[in-house]
């Protein structure tokens, strides 16, 4: 009976994607042509009959409304169309190799994030007040506070220039060139997790259950494992599905530190020259994403935590 | 595991803190690191490097700014594209490692009397890299199809001096209509619309390039991707990873083939200037774009040799809005606010990257061109202060009712630090209120040619070929990047002239004095002359500074280190010393033998070869 109630929360919730993705595009659509300037600005103006033939070629001759239902169509098809600035490439190109990059830098810094920080977070949560739990804390403090535009140089410096361990930056998929940037990507968010561990593992810590469960004698580490664990990671999954969304989609600021070209530098540099396409492409890329994060952060909940059911049968 | 957990952390960052101190210099002993030295320069008659010096790996890797737009020559824009572009292709004239233009594809030409009619004769041993013959219908066709509506290139600019350009980019003519005949299989003439004294050095821009038939028929759009693009210059495409490298390798069909020097070229865009001063400190890159203006003063105390600065074909300066108040008919307010700046300080203590002051427009180092250089250049600041106060009054101004004016700017560290000082400047001398406005770039360009709300404004040129009329232009009346809204019939008159004039002697004259009439109007703010700057390794040679800092891969070479050398030695000295061992131990060997019978002596000889053996192992350890 509850299997039925997720699948078909899950139904109406992924049909729910559809409207939302077009609100989502038409705002974008409309908000990118509201900008001043077009992709073809620059501080040396194009004679007229040059730029008449670029705006034929990439359609901006047209109304705008017409524009709006030719990408519709075209996104139906998923194509997202070429690529004003980088004109050998389609934007189905350039996301196709920039996503894998920025998913695998995104994905190992959650994972990393995720396993050290709920690490540190049940430490200090069982050591609570103690120094330990104070300079985790403060180091966790530390890591959120401390941009990554400071950490990323700093590590370049100390680990590449210094010492010549690992290299300054660029991509080959080896894994010494994704080390720094992981590490980078992680620190935030290892310092997000552990502290939202701490805070609910010691709320839980001081429920009824957990204190039967001590009283009938079951030692800590398995209080810890079977009873407290699971709830006491729930806001940490709600965090986790926008954050993962955030990591994997790329940042601008590693990838243009490091190097790396992952999707994040599209966005920015997309708006910045009016590239349309890639921009649009990027923003209807990243919506799914983050909808599809959302939609598995429920399932999972809805899994861990016996409190909420969708649909219980009556 | 807490405890251990909480240290990692703390020496992690102390750590930080520490190479953060380090970077600051000076306190922390270790701020340069050890750089290989190169080996002296040998070169042979020829003005080659003699053989015995260059390094074994000729990979050069050069930082490259931005991922290039695309590898079509005639889509691209923009210095990346053009910088690899240079060399996978070549066009009918092409440049020296000084700028020069030199016969390219074309071996010699001949430009008729009224400058008009150029006529080239193509070299006829040029491959292209899939063994085609290079042809002059090759040039034919490619010039159609950039100036082709079809094509939409923007870089067409370049071709407009061409005769019927301009109609058959409007689409009113047919593409064949371009001034472009064909005489015979490897002879082409070119007709302009008027004298254009720089039309040679525009045929090195990519727009010009040929591209291959063949190759274009065969993979249509795509044809610009690795391992499909055909090219007739000294490198051909390797691989090309979208913003990781751009990898070129040497064309073995190429007429210069063997006296080309480096075998792979890796461009790597890099958009973060400081990144790559990281990159090339940790010996990852050969060349860099450029160098942080805020890390400037300390390259130049630790990488004194390394850092190169050389004057470039671009002038910065600040425009007035000259069709709204109170810029309209008062040259007073204008020439005070230009003679209230100090230039030396902007340069010196602003930018600080050996920008030039300037009081003109056109650059210096361009080619039969002096600029103009006003009286005042000449002054003392402090009698240009004073003279700009006696002008400040006489135009209506004073201590009780100051001018109140805004600069605007995009949004750039650079900008902003210079209208600081600007403002500062005219606060000081003047009594200007002045008030900062940026702008993102596009809006920041789209308000400047509207020309309504702006007052002073931040401008500049870099121009794209080697000629004063590129920045003259600008500034005739109705020129759509007029920003300024200078308008003087004698100077549009001037201006004319000299898009007409055939002789370069007098064409350079009347561009002089269009250039006085610009500047006694004060119709601008010149600030600096722009300069290149970048990190260059010591092995990398056969490059040469340029005013429009092109610099083709080609003429380069790399040197062996030192370090390399000496290694490259010892190796050589162990090796004879082995074989003189080996040989040695044969020698004993033999001893051994004949000895055989005399106990005696024997013994003392095999404590010697031991000892002998011992000091080989010890060599070859």
């Amino acid at each position: 009976m509850r299997q039925e109630g997720i699948l078909q929360h899950s139904a109406s919730r992924l049909l729910g994607l559809i409207p939302t993705l077009l609100v989502l595009i038409t705002i974008a659509f409309f908000l990118i042509r509201l900008a001043p300037g077009g992709p073809f600005d620059g501080e040396k103006i194009l004679p007229p009959e040059i730029k008449a033939n670029l705006d034929v070629k990439y359609h901006l001759d047209e109304p705008l409304i017409k524009q709006y239902f030719r990408y519709l169509g075209q996104i139906i098809t998923l194509d997202f169309g070429p690529s004003f600035q980088y004109k050998d490439w389609t934007v189905n190109e350039l996301i196709a190799r920039g996503f894998p990059v920025s998913l695998t830098i995104g994905g190992l810094a959650m994972l990393l994030a995720f396993f050290l920080g709920t690490l540190i977070g049940i430490i200090a949560a069982m050591r609570q007040n103690t120094a330990a739990d104070y300079s985790l804390m403060g180091v966790a403090m530390l890591g959120i506070s401390i941009p990554n535009f400071v950490v990323a140089p700093l590590l370049i410096l100390l680990v590449a220039v210094y010492a010549g361990w690992l290299p300054a930056g660029g991509w080959d998929w080896s894994v010494q060139r994704m080390v720094l940037p992981v590490i980078t990507l992680a620190l935030p968010a290892i310092a997000y997790i552990a502290r939202l561990t701490r805070g609910s593992m010691i709320e839980i810590l001081h429920s009824n259950y957990i204190r039967t469960a001590r009283a009938k004698g079951l030692p800590e580490h398995l209080v810890i494992r079977r009873h407290a664990l699971k709830p006491a990671l729930l806001p940490v999954i709600s965090f986790m599905g926008p954050a993962t969304a955030a990591l994997i989609t790329g940042s601008v600021v590693i990838e243009r530190i490091y190097s790396i070209p992952g999707l994040g530098s599209y966005f920015v540099q997309g708006a910045l020259n009016r590239d349309y396409t890639l921009v649009m492409g990027v923003v209807v890329f990243y919506g799914v994403i983050i909808i599809l994060l959302n939609f598995i952060v429920d399932i999972l909940y809805a899994w861990m935590n016996p409190r909420i059911r969708y649909n219980e049968a009556q | 595991m807490t405890v251990s957990l909480s240290i990692r952390f703390l020496i992690l960052f102390s750590l930080l803190l520490l190479a953060s101190c380090r970077d600051q210099d000076g306190e922390f002993a270790r701020t340069r690191e050890k750089r290989d030295q190169p080996v002296e320069l040998v070169l042979l008659e020829d003005g080659r490097p003699h053989p015995a010096v260059l390094a074994e790996d000729q990979t050069v890797t050069r930082g490259n700014g931005e991922e290039p737009q695309t590898l079509d020559p005639h889509q691209a824009e923009g210095v990346p594209s053009a910088n690899i572009l240079r060399d996978l292709f070549e066009g009918l004239t092409t440049e020296a490692p000084d700028g020069d233009i030199i016969p390219g594809a074309a071996i010699r030409w001949n430009i008729s009397r009224d400058a008009r009619t150029y006529t080239f004769y193509l070299r006829r041993d040029m491959l292209w890299s899939n063994g085609d013959a290079v042809t002059a219908d090759d040039f034919v066709f490619s010039l159609r199809r950039a100036a082709s509506p079809e094509t939409a290139s923007s870089s067409a600019t370049m071709l407009l001096p061409i005769q019927n350009a301009r109609e058959v980019l409007a689409d009113e003519l047919p593409v064949e209509d371009l001034g472009i005949a064909l005489l015979d299989e490897y002879t082409l003439q070119i007709t302009l619309t008027g004298p254009t004294p720089y039309f040679l050095g525009l045929l090195t821009h990519p727009v010009a390039y040929p591209v291959n038939r063949r190759n274009l028929d065969e993979f249509g759009d795509e044809f610009s991707r690795p391992g499909k693009l055909v090219s007739n210059g000294a490198y051909v495409l390797g691989n090309w990873t979208h913003r990781v490298s751009v990898e070129l390798k040497k064309n073995p069909l190429y007429r210069e083939a063997e006296n080309t020097t480096i075998e792979r070229v890796i461009y790597l865009p890099i958009e973060d200037v400081s990144v790559e001063v990281t990159r090339f400190r940790s010996g990852a890159l050969d060349w860099t774009n450029e160098v942080p203006n805020n890390q400037f003063a300390w390259l130049q105390r630790n990488y004194t040799d390394e850092l190169v600065i050389s004057p470039w074909m671009g002038s910065y300066f600040f425009g007035f809005n000259l069709e709204v108040e109170p810029f309209v008919q008062n040259p007073e307010l204008r020439q005070a606010l230009i003679f209230a700046i100090d230039r030396q300080i902007i340069t010196d203590k602003v930018t600080r990257f050996g920008e030039q002051p300037s009081f003109a427009l056109v650059p210096p180092g361009v080619e039969d061109y002096i600029p103009f250089v006003p009286e005042y250049a000449d002054w003392t600041q402090e009698h240009r202060n004073e003279e700009a106060r006696r002008l400040y009054e006489l135009a209506g101004y004073s201590d009780e009712n100051p001018l109140r004016i805004e600069i605007r700017y995009n949004t750039s560290e650079n900008h902003k630090k210079i209208a600081l000082a600007i403002a500062s400047m005219w606060k000081q001398v003047l009594g200007v209120n002045t008030s900062l406005v940026n702008e993102e770039f596009r809006v920041f360009l789209q308000n400047r040619q509207q020309k309504v709300i702006t007052r002073v404004f931040r401008a500049g040129w870099i121009s794209d070929y080697n000629d004063p009329y590129s920045f003259l232009e600008l500034f005739r009346t109705g020129d759509r990047r007029n920003d300024y809204g200078y308008s003087n019939s004698i100077f549009d008159a001037v201006l004319d002239e000299v898009s007409t004039e055939r002789i370069r002697a007098r064409r350079s004259r009347l561009m002089f004095e269009a250039e006085r009439v610009l500047l006694t109007d004060f119709a601008i703010i010149p600030i600096y002359t722009y300069v290149t700057k970048r990190l260059v390794d010591q092995h990398l040679k056969g490059w040469q500074n340029n005013v429009m800092d092109h610099h083709l891969t080609r003429y380069m070479y790399k040197l062996k280190s030192r370090k390399a050398e000496a290694t490259a030695r010892q190796e050589e000295e162990a090796a004879r010393q082995e074989e003189e061992a080996a040989r040695q131990e044969e020698e004993t060997a033999g001893q051994e033998e004949e000895t055989a019978g005399q106990e005696e002596e024997t013994a003392g000889q095999e404590e010697e070869t031991a000892a002998r053996e011992t000091a080989v192992q010890e060599d070859e350890q």
